[in-house]
């Protein structure tokens, strides 16, 4: 195979840390490479360096036989390295065509040629298979759709090699498969990808070759029929994972939460009726966009529901605001713990007591022993790997930040937790932990509602599944039920019995 | 405690720029012009402190100048015109000012407007209420009133230091705590970084935001008083002038950002006490007094910008060093 990409010994060091170790590796005309690893083993750094915005300490970069010790970012662009970013980087505020050609408009009398940005745009839109025209607003576009504009925006520039960073973590089942089918039209097409991604089922079905980064080095490669779930694993942490699914100690209790005819704003006139029992985790499946969020927000009081009731432990509550669902212990771990789960600039600590402030307060004053102690307490339960109590939690990796969020809940007394997305950017070692916290949870008589678009998560962690569609239940699964086809049949509307006679 | 790195940097920067101003005339560091000096620094701080805290709360209030305009008219009429006792019209002010923050918090919170404009149509509003209350013509207290008691209160010196300036120091380490110990310092922080997830973590947001601006409206009702016996009159006109403008640039010199979140007590009164440093510089250098503006500009432009380069440098620090202690995974 001829290599179109080569990396030689590519070494990057901070001062302090090397985050790049002698790495070498090739991309060929028309290959998906997969680049898995766990975060913060030095795929960022590696991908920041093939855009041109770090330099190399050592070591080069091979495009067409030509050499390169360092790229800047337009030499990047000129050799034809298209990037499609795990936080998407359109304008809201423009259409398509003027996304795709930005920085690039074509001109006519020193101003925007519309009708010529339109002529470029079109076929790259039509090659991708969109269902929108270059004039369309990107702001009324589904992520997965622009997702779409930002991959016609690498084509446009003659991408040879994209790079995709986690492309599909926002996005729907189906979603998630026209993507993989793109890729494998773009491949047909003779451009290469190197795919970065959590997902392993995702690297498996698009993947020709995949290469494990771990601590800054390649750990490992694997090709064709030897790339497995367990094989990529096993890379990726250096050992075998146990299995998901920890049983529960015992039966679920009496208690719990229960959803009586709850109508959310988002989907009048579709009621939910849902029980979650004091002791299990219920798995909340469905395709994005199905209310799930909607639902988890409802409980948690951020929006009012219309009409309905949420007992808990048999009895009515009244939920107006998240302060009041807290007080009932009906906690919320939020899908995007950036911007509702955590206050990243602050230390570890204040983010652990924020929800409980009161408890370590007298007469209104902090104190700030107690804090210390609770968060000392929490940093050793859950195993969290910061420097110290007063770090600043943006400074942590993702599973660590997860974590912070989870010691906030269980330094009170839950009675009900909402999991939306929870391992959402957590990498695999910290999501195992976290599926351990679950369990403990439940166990301890915790009703625990995990929201997921993880087919793994939802199949491997809950004991029952919920299944939303439109708004609505469409349907409970019991673990001998548990299949990806029953979930997914479920999801898009088809009754129960069908699905059970699978 | 140790001083934190951004006051300490304001103190060493007010230090050297004393240090020079002594040099090139000796007279400044003398009493009279010290005492001077902590006159006007107590006068400022106390409202320049309110400021800080809606600035905190990623918010900001314009509205403070003209506020000193009406609660002053209406202060002055009370007692001199409908011989109300000082006690009452004291409280009257004080009231309003409340009133006033209390009412631009709820529109900024439950009508979900900017605090810009918000405040921005307060400084319009009041300004316009005390012209039209008084036909724009200029209140003093004039004779045989029983305010003396207040005046020396307000305007008067104790061992020979400015009341003014031992209010200001009152009012710093009570708010100090209130900011830095207490439950409600730690939302505002809260609610000015990352006012969701305050919000998620169970906090009335509203609620806090609300109390900055109250915060504000009563030390702008404290200062009314200050200030109407520092000048013993008030033209509805100029009274205050632009006085939310030294605040917002005491406060953001001091280490608050506008982004909010970001700021403390120490840092808003060192930043006051630098611009009045530096207004007094002026004067006592003999540079023409049509330039104080733009030496303040410059500073407060250079201090921020130091300020910037220094976090930047210490972003990467802490980068570093968080990636350092990431322990490797086995």
């Amino acid at each position: 195979m001829d290599p179109l990409l080569e990396l030689v010994g590519i070494t990057k060091v901070y001062p302090g840390v090397t985050a790049l170790d002698d790495i070498s590796l090739c991309v060929g005309r028309g290959e998906v490479l997969g680049l898995i690893g766990e975060n913060g083993a030095g795929k960022s750094t590696l991908m920041k360096i093939l855009g041109g915005v770090e330099t190399p300490t050592a070591g080069t970069i091979r495009i067409d036989g030509k050499d390169h010790a360092t790229l800047n970012v337009n030499e990047s662009m000129r050799a034809g390295i298209g990037f499609v970013h795990q936080e998407l980087n359109l304008f809201d505020n423009l259409d398509v065509a003027s996304n795709v050609c930005i920085g690039r408009e074509p001109r006519r009398f020193g101003l925007v040629d519309r009708k010529q940005a339109r002529a470029r745009v079109a076929p790259l839109l039509e090659r991708l298979g969109a269902d929108f025209g270059p004039d369309t607003a990107v702001e009324g576009l589904s992520i997965a759709q622009q997702q779409l504009v930002e991959i016609a925006k690498a084509l446009s520039i003659d991408a040879r090699v994209i790079i995709m960073d986690e492309p599909t973590s926002s996005l729907t089942l189906r979603e998630t498969e026209r993507l993989l089918r793109v890729i494998a039209e773009l491949r047909e097409g003779g451009v290469s990808i190197i795919y970065i991604s959590h997902r392993l089922g995702e690297v498996k079905s698009c993947a020709n070759r995949v290469v494990c980064l771990r601590d800054g080095r390649i750990v490992g490669e694997l090709a064709g029929e030897a790339i497995s779930h367990a094989t990529m694993i096993r890379l990726m942490i250096g050992r075998d994972l146990k299995a998901l699914y920890i049983p529960p100690e015992a039966e679920p209790r009496q208690g719990g939460c229960e959803l009586r005819g709850v109508i959310t704003p988002g989907f009048p006139n579709r009621p939910v009726n849902l029980v979650i029992r004091a002791g299990e985790i219920l798995g909340l499946a469905g395709l994005v966009g199905s209310g799930r969020t909607s639902l988890a927000r409802a409980i948690f009081g951020i929006d009012r529901i219309s009409t309905g009731q949420i007992l808990l432990d048999g009895t009515p509550v009244d939920i107006t605001s998240p302060r009041q669902a807290i007080r009932h212990g009906m906690y919320l771990v939020p899908e995007d713990r950036k911007r509702s789960g955590l206050i990243m600039e602050m230390p570890v600590v204040e983010n652990i007591t924020l929800a409980s402030l009161g408890v370590y307060a007298r007469m209104l004053l902090v104190n700030r022993n107690s804090e210390l102690a609770a968060s000392q307490t929490q940093r050793t339960r859950l195993t969290i790997r910061a420097p110290g109590d007063q770090t600043q939690v943006v400074t942590l990796s993702g599973g660590n930040q997860q974590k912070v969020v989870l010691a906030k809940w269980l330094s009170m007394q839950p009675k009900v937790v909402i999991f939306d997305e929870p391992t959402r950017g957590v990498d695999v070692g910290a999501k195992n932990e976290i599926y351990i916290l679950m369990r403990e949870l439940a166990d301890r008589g915790v009703a625990i509602l995990m929201i997921s678009s993880d087919m793994e998560e939802v199949i491997g962690v809950s004991d029952r599944i919920a299944v939303m569609h439109e708004g609505t239940i469409s349907g409970i699964l019991e673990r001998p039920q548990f299949s990806e086809y029953n979930v997914l049949h479920l999801a898009i509307g088809q009754e129960l019995e069908m699905a059970e006679a699978q | 405690m140790m001083l934190p790195k951004k006051e300490l940097g304001l103190l060493v920067l007010l230090v050297v720029i004393s240090a020079i101003t002594e040099a090139l005339n000796p007279l400044f560091l003398s009493g009279v012009n010290l005492l001077d000096m902590a006159n006007l620094i107590g006068l400022f701080g106390i409202f320049s402190i309110g400021e800080g805290l809606t600035i905190i709360t990623g918010g900001i209030d314009l509205s403070v100048g003209s506020m000193f305009s009406l609660l002053g008219v209406i202060f002055i009429d009370l007692v001199a015109n409908w011989g109300v006792g000082w006690p009452l019209a004291l409280v009257a002010v004080l009231a309003g000012g409340l009133l006033l923050g209390a009412i631009q918090g709820i529109l900024i919170t439950r009508a979900r407007m900017q605090p810009f404009i918000v405040t921005l149509c307060g400084l319009l509003i009041y300004r316009g209420a005390a012209r039209y209350y008084t036909d724009d013509s200029t209140m003093g207290f004039g004779y045989g009133n029983d305010a003396d008691t207040l005046s020396w209160l307000a305007a008067g010196r104790s061992f020979g230091i400015p009341h003014s300036f031992i209010f200001l120091i009152v009012v710093s380490l009570i708010l100090g705590v209130v900011l830095h110990r207490s439950v409600f310092g730690r939302y505002l922080f809260a609610v000015g970084k990352n006012e969701e997830a305050a919000r998620y973590s169970g906090i009335s947001t509203k609620l806090v935001i609300t109390g900055a601006y109250v915060l504000s409206g009563l030390l702008a009702g404290i200062s009314t008083i200050f200030l109407v016996f520092y000048t013993n009159s008030v033209s509805p006109s100029t009274f205050g002038n632009f006085y939310e403008l030294y605040a917002i640039a005491a406060a953001v010199l001091g280490g608050c950002s506008l982004r909010g979140g970001e700021g403390s007590i120490l840092g808003i009164v060192l930043g006051t006490a630098l611009l009045q440093v530096l207004q007094n510089l002026v004067n006592i250098l003999g540079i023409p007094s049509s330039l104080n503006f733009a030496v303040m500009g410059t500073v407060i432009l250079l201090g921020v910008f130091a300020d910037q380069q220094l976090q930047k440098r210490r972003a990467v620090a802490i980068s570093v060093a968080a990636q350092r202690a990431r322990p490797a995974v086995t």
